[in-house]
């Protein structure tokens, strides 16, 4: 047996450099790297050479300046005189607020829209198809507008309509008792934690003795009463919440809590719109599960439901979670359009910043590396989930 | 197949590596000591620009056309007519006069339309030959945004309300939400005064003009401020103009006016005695009907010179020397503008108060033409 091409035979000719694969890749890489090097190079340096060419300067010695504007709603107390650096954090914290809590909301709707679309109800599914089909075709801005509008439409504040609660509803928001924490809340949180424990020690020991077959003599359910008597006790004795109400000024409502019109419409907005799209990820993640997965669960016994939580959705999960990280990216961004219905969030204030100190580029650097930066921790947190709910099927 | 396709690859690479190293610029002569090496320092006086080669004259008259930045939005000032597909109003006129003055065509002009937020924008970039678009003088926009020729228009801010509010000054607005449009200096002196005066407020800001009256409009506010002209103008694009009151106090000085790119002095002269050749032309009693034969019969020296009849005062500006006759006949001079604009034929009827020439007691002063 003649072994044919043997290379432990023959001695190959040495293969020269611009032929040799490996050196190829190397030298492939190296290039590339130098070429966008040097292209960002080129690019910086047009910046800045036509920067000061127009007067401009690249610097953030402006944050320190003092802002000159109010902002209409802060989480935090602003006024004129501060700096716009603490402007620009106000705006962040407001875009924040209504990033988070639209995340919260999408998800929540788009699940069951993305559900209800595979529901065997006839009406169902086609209402949901309806919905998603509508939102995922009209532009957010136009949507925000129509939301804005309705919102506008409410009555004015001449005439309120006054909800029971101490909750009012007019055009320019809703307004709800603002909760405020006294000293005494630690307190009576530290007691009902204890109550909880309490409760849960009782409907152990419950367990193990109805377990053994003695009698438990009702011991879970004492231990819930014990938990609801502290709750109430600690309540009226400690008074740890007060609440302040909202009182109608001559224009507007002062004090307790308000939504407004804006931030409404803009959450609004952004949770029906980013739903429809979680929705249609919903959709294909637990249509991409198997289908002998869904015949064995009912060969179980187990109800739709049953299925549905238990077998299905684990399971889509893992097909889910990466594209719903996209979403909850669009909607952080999508909320750059505050301005449009006077939320003041981070754009906003940005943009403000850009005109009245006259150096657009720093602020527009400033504004994209702050939305930079919520995007990478928002998919950040959601690929650690991700890797969490990855069950290796090896 | 890598080797095959890795070597054309790299040639490719190699080549693109020399193509950006050919078109990276070196910096202009007159600023490369700015430009190395400071990014992080405290902000540097802006150097001027070089302008573009030949000057922003040379750019406009090769281009055959004014590019002006207007408001767009704004009835009186800068409006596009639906009706007409025409843009109307007192800037948009001014931008006509220069077009006349450059290129001997008013009608020679593209308007931009920009928001309160983009016009700093565009002029820095150099994106609009000019800005016509109700903007107030200031000291931080001379410095960065652009250099202002002559006010146009001198203005104050104000408070428009719903008059059965009951509402006479600003201390009685405690409390209230006030419209404003984001990047003026309307929303920066609304602060000021009211802090001044101890009054709490809600500020609802919106970037576009539309939607900031149509807002107050809804009820949804309980004031707009903004210059008393604009509230002029916009009050009658609600829905029931005769429910709304301008109150009478004036916020601030609101000095309206062009403003031009910097760096070119040569273009800055041209839009400011375009401003100035309106102003003379009213105070010499020229008018777009008389003009011509003023150009031709009038013995008056400082009318000769000012028509070109006499002297080269406009090559010395770089334009025709008889630019001012084609401005006077283009769109009139000072007083018939703001007539045909603001004046008591239109719906506005705006008082010339300090927009009157400095003979009868306004603030119109042009240097003499000589």
């Amino acid at each position: 047996m003649t072994p044919t091409g043997s290379a432990s035979h023959e001695r190959h000719a040495p293969v020269p450099p611009w032929r040799d694969v490996r050196v190829l890749r190397v030298a492939g890489q190296v290039i590339v790297v130098l070429a966008v090097v040097l292209f960002l190079g080129f690019l910086a340096t047009n910046l800045t050479s036509a920067m000061s060419a127009r007067g401009l300067s690249f610097g953030f010695d402006f944050l320190d300046q003092t802002a000159g504007f109010e902002i209409g709603e802060s989480p935090v107390p602003y006024d004129a005189t501060d700096t716009y650096g603490e402007a620009y954090v106000v705006g962040l914290l407001n875009t924040l607020f209504v990033s988070v809590v639209g995340i919260v909301l999408a998800t929540i709707l788009g699940v069951l829209v993305g559900i209800a679309r595979l529901s065997p109800n006839w009406l169902l599914s086609r209402v949901a198809a309806a919905y998603v089909e509508l939102i995922r075709n009209t532009p957010l801005l136009v949507q925000l507008f129509f939301l804005f509008a309705i919102l506008l439409s409410l009555p004015r504040v001449a005439d309120t309509i006054a909800l029971p609660g101490s909750v009012y509803l007019n055009q320019r928001g809703l307004f709800v008792p603002g909760p405020q924490p006294q000293a005494t809340l630690a307190l009576w949180l530290g007691l009902i934690g204890f109550g909880v424990v309490l409760a849960i020690t009782a409907s152990v020991v419950a367990g193990r003795r109805a377990a053994a077959g003695r009698p438990t003599h009702r011991l879970a359910w004492l231990g819930l009463l014990a938990l609801l008597a502290l709750a109430v006790i600690g309540w009226i004795v400690l008074a740890p919440m007060r609440f302040d109400l909202p009182v109608r000024g001559r224009f507007n409502f002062q004090g307790g809590l308000a939504l407004s019109s804006g931030f409404t419409a803009l959450l609004a907005g952004l949770v029906i719109y980013t739903a429809a799209f979680i929705a249609e990820v919903v959709r294909g993640g637990i249509q991409a599960v198997r289908r002998g997965q869904l015949e064995a669960a009912r060969a179980l016994g187990l109800s739709e439901g049953q299925t549905l939580r238990l077998v299905i959705f684990p399971q889509a999960l893992r097909i889910i979670v990466p594209p719903l990280t996209s979403q909850y990216l669009n909607l952080v961004k999508n909320s750059s359009l505050a301005i449009a219905v006077g939320y003041p969030d981070l754009f906003k204030v940005g943009t403000t910043m850009a005109n009245q100190t006259g150096q657009p580029v720093p602020v527009i650097v400033l504004v994209m590396g702050t939305y930079l930066t919520l995007s990478l921790i928002t998919s950040l947190l959601m690929n650690l989930y991700n890797r969490r709910i990855q069950v290796l099927e090896r | 197949m890598t080797r095959r396709i890795a070597f054309p690859v790299a040639i490719l690479i190699v080549a693109l590596i020399l193509a950006s190293c050919e078109a990276t610029p070196t910096p202009s002569p007159g600023v490369s000591g700015a430009a190395s090496g400071s990014p992080a320092e405290a902000t540097p006086v802006p150097t001027p620009a070089p302008p573009p080669p030949g000057g922003r004259l040379a750019l406009v008259s090769g281009r055959g056309e004014l590019i002006c930045g207007i408001n767009g939005g704004l009835p009186g000032f800068s409006f596009l007519d639906q009706a007409t597909g025409e843009n109307t109003g007192f800037d948009a006129d001014f931008c006509r006069a220069v077009a006349a003055a450059v290129l001997g065509d008013p009608e020679a002009v593209e308007f931009r339309a920009t928001t309160a937020d983009q016009r700093s924008t565009a002029l820095q970039s150099g994106e609009i030959d000019v800005l016509i678009r109700n903007t107030t003088w200031t000291v931080t926009r001379d410095t960065s945004w652009g250099l202002f020729a002559p006010t146009t228009f001198y203005d104050g801010q104000g408070m428009m309300v719903r008059e059965a509010d009951d509402i006479t000054s600003l201390e009685d607005l405690e409390g209230a939400t006030i419209c404003v449009q984001s990047g003026t200096t309307t929303e920066l002196n609304l602060a000021d005064q009211m802090r001044a005066l101890g009054v709490g407020f809600t500020p609802s800001v919106f970037d576009n003009i539309e939607q900031t009256y149509a807002t107050y409009d809804e009820g949804n506010c309980d004031a707009v401020t903004s210059d008393r002209s604009q509230l002029v103008s916009q009050r009658t694009t609600m829905s029931d103009p005769s429910e709304h009151v301008i109150l009478e106090v004036v916020m601030s000085k609101e000095p309206l006016g062009p403003v031009v790119p910097l760096g070119d002095d040569a273009w800055f002269n041209i839009v400011k005695w375009v401003v100035f050749a309106t102003i003379e032309a009213e105070e010499q009693g020229i008018t777009s009907d008389n003009v011509e034969e003023m150009r031709d019969t009038s013995e008056n020296p400082v009318v000769r010179r000012l028509l070109g009849t006499e002297g080269e005062l406009g090559i010395g500006l770089g334009l025709q020397n008889d630019w001012v006759v084609d401005v006077i006949l283009a769109v009139g001079n000072y007083g018939e503008i703001y007539d045909r604009n603001l004046g008591p034929g239109t719906d506005f009827d705006l008082e010339r108060g300090p927009n009157s020439l400095w003979t009868e007691g306004g603030l119109l002063y042009a240097p003499p033409y000589r």
